[in-house]
């Protein structure tokens, strides 16, 4: 910022900060505190602009069913799992993009694109289809691998962009004190691309957790989600506060992904705790 | 104790650029060398060589005798500092210091007591804890000049290492620099494109250009005798007029020196100090302009035919624009076919 520029911000409103907080505020918060007091609404009429009576029967209605704990197990297990193979699979391949020149590059990079250009229902039923011959269907590992192919253009775009910016020459100034390609990866290149490395698992759990449209198609009817169980459970209950509680109880992994990465992208100790 | 011997190397990129061309070197124990020409000429790449990041295309590069051609960089006795300092952003001074150390397993109470020693040797005693973007960009690389000593290795390598500093703290540090190469007596390749800083800094200098060595000598030689017209314009200020030898003699616009050599083509070399100049109204050449540095001054003069030349003067005062003045080289060199062919 210029020192003009400082005194000019005193007297002038940002009516742009203003409006995009309002917009925020309207489309964002205002649902969620609907939604919220929805959940701990036992009885909620119009025209009254707060319910007529607060309570917890729903939440004990839903926490009571078996097949929602589940579900929640389910879930829970299935995106680590996705994201966990996810990385183990992507960064090196990303860390190969980066780094390397090789011709296949920009065809792969093509055929990223390619995969995310056509409608993705269209896909997944032609990928059901195989599945359904290699009896994938309504298994835990054909979630799995449906989701895990989901997840791949964010595991890898992401690190790619993060490798490509650290610095070659802090790279080879650690090959000049002694580390072997494999030590420098894992004590300059990694912690270096750390932070943005974070966010690209933590996307890729929220993701995953909320896919709603591959995980209902294979795993039906072995294997049923969070969010494959709500539409469930509304279909068959068409209760507003049935709804309000499963989507607050969705909520959870976004909440818990943005704590964790406030402290993690933010305070750059998650960098620092991978050094030598 | 360490030598380095590089023997007809050769750096082509893919692509067909040929960075280094039949390159070959011998750097004495103990010797500072500088690597001077202008940018592109492939220092830069004939150092990453002798570090072992790249792989010459043909050559030999040996180090005590050892080929290490073929050695990857973390297996070589040699040390880098790298221009933008690389300092690993993540850890802080210490930790720099002593990730090679680290990497060799030493005992702990023994890094310590290394990083603090070199600590003391580039000035920076105390300054372990520190994140390196506290650091002001003479201090960082200070740093980097730590991290390489810290591990003793035979050949030390700096790629300009200064050149993002300002003026005043580059010579600062040059002469930093030099001590400490001369205090821990370590065999030393140091790329500049500066050649104010060769001159100060080296034993030897070698003048690269296209990948080749143009010429190599000490400071005072390459200065003084430069071999090509390339080293006579690089090095210093120098005035360089080509035209004619007729008859044992150069003319160029009232600028005329004798040139016993065969008639033809010459370039004549004369530094500005060199170049005597008298008042004289009616001469064909004339000042174009004064300008002063305190300590000397320069006059700018117009040959009759427009070409100019420099030439240095003790007081500006004594001279002012437009004033006709006679030439009188003191010593020049005459170049044909980029060889000396006189000296007068
Ligand atoms: N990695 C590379 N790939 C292709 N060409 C390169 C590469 N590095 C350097 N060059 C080319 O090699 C030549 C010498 O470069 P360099 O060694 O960096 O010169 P200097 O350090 O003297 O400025 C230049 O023409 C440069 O463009
Ligand atoms: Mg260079």
């Amino acid at each position: 910022m210029t020192a003009r520029a400082v005194p000019m911000a005193r007297h002038e409103t940002d009516w742009v900060g203003i409006f995009f907080a309002v917009v925020l505020t309207l489309v964002i918060i205002f649902p969620l505190i609907v939604v919220a007091t929805w959940s701990v609404a036992n009885v909620w009429r119009y025209p009254a602009v707060i319910p007529q009576e607060f309570g917890l029967r729903y939440w004990h209605m839903t926490l009571a069913r078996a097949d929602m704990w589940t579900s929640i197990t389910t879930s829970i297990t299935l995106s680590l799992v996705v994201t966990a193979l996810s990385a183990l699979i992507c960064l090196p391949a990303a860390y190969a993009f980066a780094r390397m020149e090789f011709p296949a590059r920009s065809f792969l990079f093509f055929s990223f694109i390619a995969g995310q250009a056509f409608p993705k229902f269209g896909l997944l039923v032609a990928i059901a289809g195989i599945f359904l011959q290699l009896q994938l269907i309504g298994s835990f590992w054909g979630v799995v691998l449906i989701q895990l192919v989901g997840t791949l253009l964010l595991m890898i775009w992401i690190p790619v962009a993060a490798f490509q910016n650290v610095d070659r020459r802090m790279e080879e100034a650690a090959r000049d004190v002694g580390a072997g390609p494999l030590r420098v990866f894992r004590s300059i290149t990694l912690p270096q691309a750390g932070p943005t490395i974070a966010a690209a698992i933590l996307l890729t759990f929220v993701n995953t957790f909320y896919e709603t449209e591959g995980a209902w198609l294979i795993g039906a009817p072995g294997v049923r989600t969070m969010p494959v169980q709500m539409i469930f459970v509304i279909n068959n209950q068409p209760v507003i506060q049935l709804g309000a509680v499963l989507s607050v109880l969705l909520w959870v992994p976004s909440i818990f992904a943005l704590i964790f990465a406030r402290r993690v992208i933010g305070s750059g100790s998650f960098a620092r705790g991978f050094g030598a | 104790m360490a030598q380095l011997e590089i023997t007809d190397v050769s750096k082509v990129f893919p692509g067909g650029t040929v960075a280094v061309d039949r390159f070959s070197l011998k750097v004495a124990d103990g010797e500072l060398v500088c690597l001077l020409g202008p940018s592109g000429s492939g220092k830069s790449t004939l150092l990453r060589m002798v570090g072992g990041f790249e792989r010459p295309s043909s050559g030999v590069i040996a180090i005590d005798g050892e080929d290490v051609t073929r050695v990857p960089p973390e297996r070589r006795p040699t040390g880098m500092v790298f221009q933008s300092h690389a300092l690993w952003s993540h850890m802080n001074v210490f930790r720099n210091l002593a990730f090679g150390l680290k990497l060799r397993r030493l005992p702990k109470d023994e890094i310590r007591r290394r990083v603090e020693a070199v600590l003391e040797l580039v000035g920076l005693a105390g300054y372990g804890a520190r994140q390196t973007n506290q650091l002001s960009g003479g201090q960082q690389q200070r740093v980097a000049l730590a991290r390489s000593l810290v591990l003793e290795p035979k050949i030390l390598l700096l790629d300009e290492p200064f050149a993002s500093l300002d003026q005043h703290l580059r010579e600062r540090l040059r002469e930093e620099v030099r001590d400490i190469q001369q205090r821990l007596k370590i065999t030393t390749l140091f790329v500049t494109h500066g050649q104010d800083e060769a001159l100060a800094l080296a034993d030897r200098i070698v003048v690269m250009r296209d990948g080749r060595t143009e010429q190599v000598g000490s400071p005072d030689m390459v200065y003084r005798e430069p071999a090509t017209p390339f080293v006579a314009g690089f090095i210093g200020t120098m005035n360089l007029v080509e035209g004619r030898v007729a008859g044992g003699r150069f003319e160029r616009g009232g600028f005329g020196v004798p040139v016993p050599v065969a008639d033809g083509p010459v370039t004549i070399a004369v530094r500005p100090e060199a170049l005597g100049i008298a008042p004289s109204d009616g001469a064909a050449s004339h000042v174009h302009r004064v300008t002063d540095y305190g300590t000397h001054a320069i006059v700018d003069i117009e040959l009759a035919d427009g070409t100019r030349v420099k030439a240095m003067v003790r007081e500006a005062r004594d001279w002012r624009a437009g004033q006709g003045v006679a030439l009188k080289p003191e010593a020049f060199a005459a170049y044909r076919d980029d060889a000396v062919v006189h000296r007068g």
